[in-house]
């Protein structure tokens, strides 16, 4: 298969080729140079329980102690989960199960919690999906990343990728496809309960997506007027949205494209069961913990039908860490390979120690 | 000076072994006179030559069918995606297939621009010829077929042609085919199969009949030749462009196939089917997951209107090749381009290497074909001839025997012969006065039977120069032993001056010069094994002389001392001499007459010429008169003995295939080592088959043999050893023909598996008289026995062309028997001792380099698809990929190619100087070891756990929570490049593990690719990219670097996927290490400890000393001691390393002692 050296040899075999046998003399004695003789200075390591021992034992010194702290750290972390898809007819929600998108109007439900910990730190609040495959082909290739960038054109003709969401009643969507048509539009709202009084608790909507997603890659159309509803003028809402794009928040840097809960939900998701994150609650004071323990509830406003699918809704509480949010995978993880390590690196020393001499001892005659 | 051959005709008929054709060409276009044969214009071809495959417009489409038809696989895919819908774009699997022809495409292109060069050189070059009789000059590729061409001194013939006349008086000239088979001669000497050509011209004067002479190959110029010593000739062109015999010659070359491309395509096979499977089990996975309409469907993730109306069936196909599409980078189409860049360019480390560039030649290495690179580690048997490949073919002329006297020209005072009397017990010292008569016919047969040709210089006479200095004049031949004998007689005091008008001159001792006129001139052939001249003196006797083999003079020799000559032939047949026997006959002038009359009619004869001939030749050359013998001496090859004994322990069996008699093969196989003192020898020849019948011979032989087979295979790995028994196989083409030849009652078999089962158990072969194809036939016998061991030819002459041609790997000595070897070969080398090099390092080499690549491929595309595969069961079988576009398509382009093709163009796992020193290294790699079922399996496993790794690992990491410290969650893209990461690092890494040897080279390419893959990624997911419709990496890759979990997932998941690997290479070395693992060792002690030098040959196995100690090249003395075999040491050389072999100079002189009493058995000294 490979080369073939007819070129040089027939041109060497015509008889206008000059000097083809000998005769050019010392001219084609190949050089010695280091390259051309393979004997270019190398390091030459070679793998034996000698070389490789330590290493085991230092890799198995190193990973433990790492992981016991990823794993401290990570049972350190307070989440609180809750499961609020009412597929239990004990379930306050059990009553919008099948729930509808355009139910008007829209169920509600509220759900009583109790934290039995202080939430210290800053608590993040996320929802959750089971069962809901973002990555899918068809869904995850379903947008128009030009249109989400502000691009006017993609506005008014999406790209045929967000088939069969990109036009309805013959005016292109905005935002097309059907990631952004199935976006998640549940209302979570919190509240502490204090002595039956409910206190709600201030959920920050900004800086849940990437700044780079916010700043960057989304981005309202362009034009004169700063005012959405005149950009995306020529388009419609997706079909399962109850309002058009430009009227999801009040507020101007975070409505049409730009809105963080469109963003977070566009990003789509790894695997069929994933969270996002829906809320931030800030700490207020160093005095008092971010949510106290004690009794909470939860009120949601019921939109979104997972029943059809088997999916699930949960609403998650978190704080976080320097390495996210509680995973005990890593720090076990960190601490088997460690003990592997180390237990290897033991046995090959016994084995070094009665067979190693072995090798070396016995062929030297005598 | 014009010729003026009125109205002839030329009646050609060329004929090689299925090509015939008959044409009837009239010279200078001329009408033919009316009345002759009815003449059909034909159409030929004009002169112009085309070797290169494409032209400037069918380039490209030509190129991409050629390419297609090797890549068809994933073209298949290409046309697929723009078809249906699928997974990935087109430009993700396009690229790398755009990428890979592209590569292949510019390498072939610029081969071909060299074609086309040299075609161009070769057309446009200017020819005179004669046109309505005018000399014209004109571009060569004008020429056509009936032209008149005039051809000046040192000018190439442009075309074939018939020699019509030349500017000497003598109507000949002289040519050099050097540019056509390297012999520098100054004589046209065609070898039969290749120039074969019969003829017949009619010369028509005017209305007259015509006259027919006969057209032969001493009349046909081919082209490629060059004019020399000839002012200008004149000839008809018969033969132009393609159809000249140079231009057909370059055709007929068959393509070899390495053992480890045939492994590699099984491998891709098996991968085949895994694809297929793959894609299968998905396909039916989908259909069965998808069966609750809500997944299929659900209300988040409407199909369109077009899909759902498709039809169930072509659903699933268009699914199931969607998932070929996603999973067929399995099947590394890349593996393809780095395998031939590897070859390509790890084929120049052989031509660089300096140790195997001849000084004496001033020639390397030359690299015909890189297919066959790592072929070279695989060898198992080494067919070698033994002229000029095992000799040096350089002769000189030892003694001759007349009448059962000796003479040796050494022994040569003040220009008288002193007869050499001593230790010659069996001749009568007192020649007569016959004898007298008889020696001066001898040294003229010696110097008028023979086809060599007398360098002339311009200026000065040939015949004052020569008697200026008696070696001034220089002698050519195409067979050096004729130069040996031409010179040998010349200082026995007659020289051969020249041939001059059909006369040959000689002068005789007393200074004068006879003078003989060439009659005829009976030239060799392989099949006769002799050449005659029928002379006439200037008394008028004609006489025939006839030298030839022993074999073929003695039946044919009715006189002379028949009995004392064959004794001394006998002896220095035994003692590694060739001999040549002369005989003469005297011919009446009626006897003459009936002669000529015989070779006339057979060299006329249009059909079976050559047998006729042979016929003719074989009714002249009978009741000779015996006159003597001559022994010539060819001296052993440097460090042939060294290098067969090297070859031997590096577990390949040498066979020696000659056309010599087995006494003188024989004695050459003694020197050279290939038998040894204790080899016990088995003899399978004519002569013992006379005896008993053949089937008994055999059954005898392999009693003998199989008795020791078990301790021999014993042997076989444990090196060789002296206590054993080893056997020497001698066989002669008469025998073998028997054994070939198919039995009547059918059961042709049988024989040759009892031979094949003896030559297994024997560690040497020597097969003599062996003609050119039996050559070829027994490598091919070897070649398809049920082992199918890969074998290897290495020859010199014409006559081992077609083993070459036949063998796994043919190899040609670029020596002096012309170049026909070395053009037909593989690899061309300048000496024999060169093959050690060549097998057990550069083949060593090759074959681990492309091994470790060929595995390493598919291990790194098996770590890279398996992932995607995993991925499918989280998607819902939707054929999602894992990785963005760019990774896909970079992967094998950029991020992991460079690395691998350096490591298998730079990998040394042992030094170059263990290898050489520890040929028994060569069997670890024997039988394709590196590419077994148990290693590739293991590899496969390897990718297989390193994917799972990576998948789960990430899975696990990324399993509902978040991984970053501001909350903020990730997408699939970020799951995918994470993965994505740990596996470029893994397989890189991996690789690293695997690299022995660390150029800054190796350094550069393994960190920089990982450096470039960082680069890339950043930059990839650094900007928004105008001029893509999608975004999804878009800071992706920055967003993952900045979250601790996904620093300390990668580093943990690559030291989980490398551990086993580790632990295996670890453990395999502890336990059960393999004789280069130990080496590896070793040396790492000795580089450690300089000054405790551990010897390794004797560490690996005590027993090699005894070995070790006949390492020391034993050469054969050319002195003027009767002693042929005396073998002296060079102590010298090997006592710089006493410790090594743990003995004492003294030690190793007893045994040298030993040997030669050992070889020097049937010297009789």
């Amino acid at each position: 298969m490979a080369v073939n050296y007819n070129a040089k040899e027939e041109a060497d075999g015509h008889p206008s080729g000059v000097g083809a046998s000998g005769g050019a003399g010392k001219s084609r004695k190949p050089d010695n140079t280091a390259f051309k003789q393979q004997r270019l200075p190398a390091w030459q390591p070679i793998l034996t329980a000698g070389t490789v021992l330590p290493a085991f034992f230092i890799i198995g010194l190193i990973f433990i102690p790492i992981g016991i702290g990823i794993f401290v750290t990570s049972n350190n972390i307070r989440e609180y989960e809750i499961d609020y898809t009412g597929t239990d007819s004990s379930s306050p929600c059990n009553k919008c199960l099948n729930v509808s998108w355009n139910s008007t109007p829209p169920c509600t439900c509220t759900i009583n919690f109790t934290l039995n910990q202080p939430f210290e730190t800053n608590v993040f609040m996320y929802y959750g999906l089971s069962n809901f495959y973002q990555n899918h082909r068809r869904y995850v290739k379903s947008r128009d990343d030009s249109q989400l960038n502000g691009d006017n054109s993609s506005l008014l003709h999406p790209s045929k990728e967000c088939e069969p969401y990109s036009t309805s009643e013959n005016k292109p969507i905005a935002p097309c496809g059907a990631i952004a048509n199935s976006m998640f539009n549940d209302t979570l709202e919190l509240f502490r309960i204090d002595n039956e009084t409910r206190i709600p608790i201030t959920l920050n909507k900004k800086g849940i997506a990437w700044w780079t997603d916010k700043n960057v890659k989304f981005r309202n159309p362009s034009g004169n007027t700063n005012n959405l509803t005149a950009l995306f003028q020529g388009t419609t809402k997706p079909v399962n949205w109850p309002k058009p794009v430009y009227m999801l928040d009040s507020e101007a840097d975070n409505n049409g494209f730009i809105n963080e809960d469109f963003i977070v939900w566009m990003r789509t998701a790894a695997l069929p069961t994933f969270r996002k994150l829906y809320r931030l609650i800030e700490r207020k004071n160093n005095l008092q913990p971010t949510l106290q323990a004690g009794k909470y509830s939860l009120d949601i406003t019921y939109n979104y039908p997972v029943h059809s699918f088997d999916g699930r809704k949960r609403m998650i509480l978190s704080t976080i860490s320097w390495m996210g949010g509680k995973n005990p995978f890593l720090g076990i993880a960190y601490i088997t390979v460690g003990s592997i390590c180390f237990f290897l690196g033991v046995v090959l020393l016994v084995i070094h120690h009665k067979y190693g001499n072995r090798n070396t001892s016995a062929d030297i005659p005598n | 000076r014009k010729p003026r051959p009125v109205r002839p005709l030329t009646h050609g008929c060329a004929g090689e072994e299925n090509w015939v054709d008959n044409r009837t060409i009239y010279v200078g276009h001329r009408e033919p006179p009316s009345g002759t044969e009815a003449y059909i214009p034909q159409r030929y071809p004009d002169n112009r030559i085309v070797s290169s495959k494409y032209t400037f417009w069918n380039f490209v489409p030509k190129n991409l069918f050629e390419q297609f038809r090797r890549i068809e696989m994933v073209r298949l895919f290409f046309v697929l995606q723009l078809i249906i819908d699928t997974p990935t774009s087109p430009v993700t699997s396009g690229l790398p297939l755009f990428f890979v022809i592209t590569v292949t495409a510019i390498k072939q292109g610029y081969e071909d621009w060299l074609r086309h060069k040299a075609d161009n050189a070769m057309n446009q070059c200017p020819v005179h010829f004669i046109q309505h009789g005018k000399l014209v000059r004109k571009q060569s590729r004008k020429l056509r077929v009936g032209d008149i061409v005039m051809v000046k001194e040192d000018e190439t013939f442009p075309c074939d042609l018939i020699f019509l006349s030349s500017s000497r008086g003598d109507g000949t000239c002289f040519v050099t085919t050097t540019s056509l088979d390297g012999e520098s001669s100054h004589k046209t000497y065609y070898a039969p199969d290749i120039y074969k050509f019969a003829g017949r011209i009619n010369v028509y004067h005017d209305r007259n009949e015509p006259i027919a002479r006969p057209l032969g190959s001493e009349n046909l110029l081919l082209r490629g030749a060059t004019l020399k010593n000839t002012e200008r000739i004149f000839g008809v062109a018969i033969y132009t462009g393609m159809e000249t015999k140079m231009a057909l010659n370059y055709q007929s070359k068959s393509q070899k196939r390495s053992a480890v491309e045939k492994s590699m395509n099984v491998f891709l096979i098996v991968y085949l089917c895994i694809l297929i499977s793959k894609a299968v089990i998905n396909t039916t996975l989908k259909y069965v997951w998808q069966s609750d309409p809500f997944r299929d469907e659900p209300w988040y993730n409407q199909k369109t209107e077009s899909e759902r109306k498709r039809n169930l069936i072509l659903r699933a196909f268009t699914d199931f090749l969607a998932f070929m599409v996603l999973f067929n980078y399995i099947i590394p189409v890349s593996m393809y381009v780095t395998v031939e860049m590897q070859k390509f360019l790890g084929s120049y480390f052989l031509t660089w290497d300096e140790e195997m560039f001849d000084e004496d030649t001033g020639e390397g290495p030359l690299v015909n074909t890189s297919d066959l690179n790592e072929e070279l580690g695989q060898v198992e048997y080494v067919f070698t001839d033994k002229t000029g490949t095992l000799t040096e073919n350089n002769m000189e002329f030892i003694e001759c025997c007349i009448e059962g006297h000796v003479y040796i020209p050494h022994v040569i005072c003040n220009g008288q012969i002193l007869r050499d009397c001593t230790g010659i017990d069996m001749i009568d010292s007192s020649p007569g006065g016959s004898g007298k008569e008889r020696e001066e016919l001898f040294f003229q047969a010696l110097c008028l039977c023979h086809t060599v040709q007398v360098k002339e210089d311009d200026n000065i006479d040939g015949l004052k120069k020569a008697q200026l200095s008696r070696r001034s004049c220089v002698y050519i031949s195409s067979s050096p032993d004729e130069v040996a004998l031409v010179e040998g007689i010349q200082r026995l005091g007659y020289t051969y001056l020249r041939l001059k008008d059909n006369f040959m001159e000689i002068l005789n001792p007393k200074n004068d010069i006879e003078r003989f006129e060439l009659l005829e001139m009976l030239s060799f052939d392989s099949v006769r094994r002799r050449m005659s001249v029928i002379v006439r003196s200037v008394a008028g006797d004609i006489f025939l002389f006839c030298k030839g083999a022993d074999s073929s003079i003695f039946p044919r020799v009715t006189e002379g001392k028949i009995d004392q000559i064959r004794s001394r032939v006998e002896r220095n047949a035994v003692e590694g001499l060739r001999t040549l026997c002369v005989a003469y006959k005297k011919f009446t002038r009626k006897e003459y007459d009936s002669v000529c009359k015989l070779l006339q009619n057979a060299k006329l004869a249009l059909h079976d010429r050559e047998k006729k001939l042979a016929e003719a030749y074989e009714q002249i050359e009978k009741d000779l008169i015996l006159l003597g013998a001559t022994a010539v001496e060819d001296q052993l090859q440097e460090k042939a003995a060294d290098t067969i004994e090297a070859l031997q322990k590096a577990g390949i069996k040498v066979w020696v295939l000659t056309g010599d008699k087995m006494e003188t093969a024989a004695a050459t196989c003694y020197a050279c080592k290939l038998f040894r003192r204790n080899t016990q020898l088995l003899e399978l020849t004519t002569k013992k088959i006379e005896e008993q019948s053949l089937h008994d011979v055999l059954f005898d032989l392999s009693k003998t043999v199989l008795k020791h087979s078990g301790s021999l295979t014993r042997d076989n790995f444990s090196g060789l050893s002296t206590d054993m028994q080893d056997y020497g196989l001698i066989i002669d083409g008469a025998a073998l023909s028997l054994i070939m030849k198919p039995r009547e009652d059918g059961s042709s078999d049988n024989y040759r598996e009892h031979f094949l089962e003896i030559c297994r158990n024997c560690s040497a072969v020597l097969c003599c008289r062996m003609a050119p194809l039996q050559k070829a036939q027994i490598v091919k016998l070897i070649k398809l026995s049920k082992e199918h061991p890969i074998t290897l030819a290495i020859g010199d002459g014409a006559n081992d062309v077609s083993m070459i041609l036949e063998a796994h790997v043919g190899i040609g000595i670029t020596g002096k028997e012309g170049r026909q070897a070395a053009r037909n070969s593989d690899y061309a080398i300048p000496k024999f001792k060169h093959l050690k090099k060549m097998l057990l390092v550069h083949g060593h080499f090759y074959y681990v380099r492309i091994s470790e690549l060929v595995q390493y491929f598919f291990y790194k595309n098996v770590c890279f698809i398996f992932p995607q595969f995993l991925y499918q069961f989280f998607c819902g079988f939707s054929q999602q990929p894992l990785y963005d576009t760019a990774y896909l398509t970079l992967y094998n382009i950029s991020f992991t190619s460079l690395p691998i093709l350096l490591y298998s163009l730079m990998e040394q796992h042992v030094s170059t100087e263990m290898l050489k020193r520890e040929p028994s290294l060569y069997r670890d790699i024997a039988k394709n070891a590196l590419l077994r079922w148990r290693v590739f399996i293991y590899w496969t496993f390897l990718g297989l756990f390193d994917a799972v790794v990576f998948f789960f690992g990430a899975y696990f990491l990324f399993d509902n929570t978040t991984v970053t410290s501001n909350g903020q969650m990730f997408g699939n893209w970020t799951f995918g490049t994470l993965v994505f990461t740990v596996l470029v690092f893994t397989v890189t890494l991996k690789l690293a593990l695997d690299t022995h040897y660390w150029t800054w080279i190796n350094h550069f390419v393994i960190w920089g690719s990982l450096l470039f893959y960082i680069i890339f990624s950043l930059l990839w997911g650094g900007m928004i990219w105008p001029f893509l419709n999608y975004q999804r990496m878009y800071y992706v890759f920055m967003q993952m670097l900045s979250s601790g979990p996904a620093w300390l997932g990668i580093i943990l998941l690559i030291t989980v996927s490398l551990l086993p690997d580790v632990l295996k290479k670890v453990l395999c070395r502890q336990l059960w290490p393999t004789a280069t693992e130990r080496t590896q060792i070793m040396s790492r002690h000795c580089r450690d400890h300089t000054s405790e030098f551990t010897p390794l040959a004797s560490l690996k196995n005590p027993r090699y000393r005894s070995n070790d100690c006949s390492n020391s090249p034993a050469r054969r003395s050319n002195s003027h001691s009767k002693k042929r075999m005396f073998t002296h040491w060079k102590g010298n050389d090997y006592s710089i390393l006493p410790s090594i072999f743990g003995y004492s100079n003294n030690r190793c002189n007893s045994s040298a002692r030993y040997c030669y009493s050992g070889s020097g058995l049937e010297t009789s000294v």
